[in-house]
């Protein structure tokens, strides 16, 4: 079984950066640092910590919740970049998000009374707050979720996707 | 999950040795911390200074630790890096936390 974290860089203009991962908290860890590696310096901050922060929840809700009580399987990444940021389609095979519909991303209330604070549950408040044109659907099979991350790119490549010149392609 | 623990000023300060705390440790780091900090009384200022990045299950695990050494012990944070003060300040937990922008007494300590 091949349980590491793959990459296919793009190779031009228009092409996406594939990634692939098992459904597990060590493999989540691995594909962040291989998607911020693909990065490179192509962002900085705050975005990349943006970019970081909102993979994260998606792929940890994914782990969490759409493989729960079930064995861990796939999931697929496509990131393509975009004058107005970065594209990405997040796909698993895991449930069905409850009655199709995505968490409103309320945030958990802050109480006075210490034991009543929020352990969680902020994945889909902070989602919602650095994405744009979210969207779920149910295929069949499997759960796909496309959002926009709206970033900054530090150079001034192609607008769809990155381009051959990109000094990163190489790399993986 | 590797922490180190030193008292400054009477305050026992716990310094993250670690460049995450996400869904993959937090466990571990509540463990730890239980390890570290359980049982004493005061005030536990966690140096976050090297953590990068911190994920909701992370975040999750900062406040379940406050809330096992309460009341006996405060938990306050410090140095948080830039990423890591945009999840607490999105989350709003940072008015929940006292954050300090360094650790206290650390200058001093330079200094000697």
């Amino acid at each position: 079984m091949q349980s590491d974290a793959t990459a296919r860089p793009p190779d031009q203009t228009g092409a996406s950066a594939r990634f692939r991962l098992q459904a597990n908290e060590r493999d989540v860890r691995r594909v962040l640092g291989r998607i911020m590696a693909h990065l490179g310096e192509r962002l900085a901050e705050p975005d990349r910590g943006t970019v970081e922060i909102v993979l994260a929840e998606v792929l940890n809700n994914i782990v969490e919740h759409a493989y729960a009580r079930r064995p861990p399987g796939r999931v697929r990444l496509s990131l393509t970049r975009v004058a107005g940021g970065l594209c990405c389609r997040v796909e698993d095979d895991g449930h069905p998000m409850p009655s199709l519909v995505l968490p409103d991303g309320r945030l958990p209330e802050i109480t006075e009374d210490l034991d009543l604070l929020p352990e969680g549950g902020w994945g889909w408040g902070l989602i919602r707050s650095l994405t744009a044109d979210l969207v779920y659907e149910r295929t069949p099979r499997a759960n796909r979720l496309t959002f926009r991350v709206p970033v900054r790119w530090n150079d001034h490549g192609g607008q769809n996707g990155a381009t051959a010149r990109d000094r990163h392609a190489a790399g993986g | 999950m590797k922490l180190t623990s030193e008292m400054i000023d009477g305050a026992q300060v716990v310094r993250v040795e670690e460049e995450r705390i996400d869904a993959s440790v937090a466990i571990q780091f509540k463990d730890r911390m239980r390890e570290l900090a359980g049982g004493t009384s005061g005030r536990v200022i966690l140096d976050m200074g090297r953590v990068g990045f911190v994920d909701s299950s992370g975040l999750g695990a900062i406040v379940a630790v406050m809330k096992l050494l309460a009341p006996a012990t405060k938990l306050e944070l410090a140095a948080l890096t830039p990423t890591v003060g945009k999840v607490f300040h999105m989350t709003r937990m940072d008015s929940v936390f006292a954050i300090h922008p360094e650790v206290p007494g650390e200058g001093m300590r330079h200094a000697i």
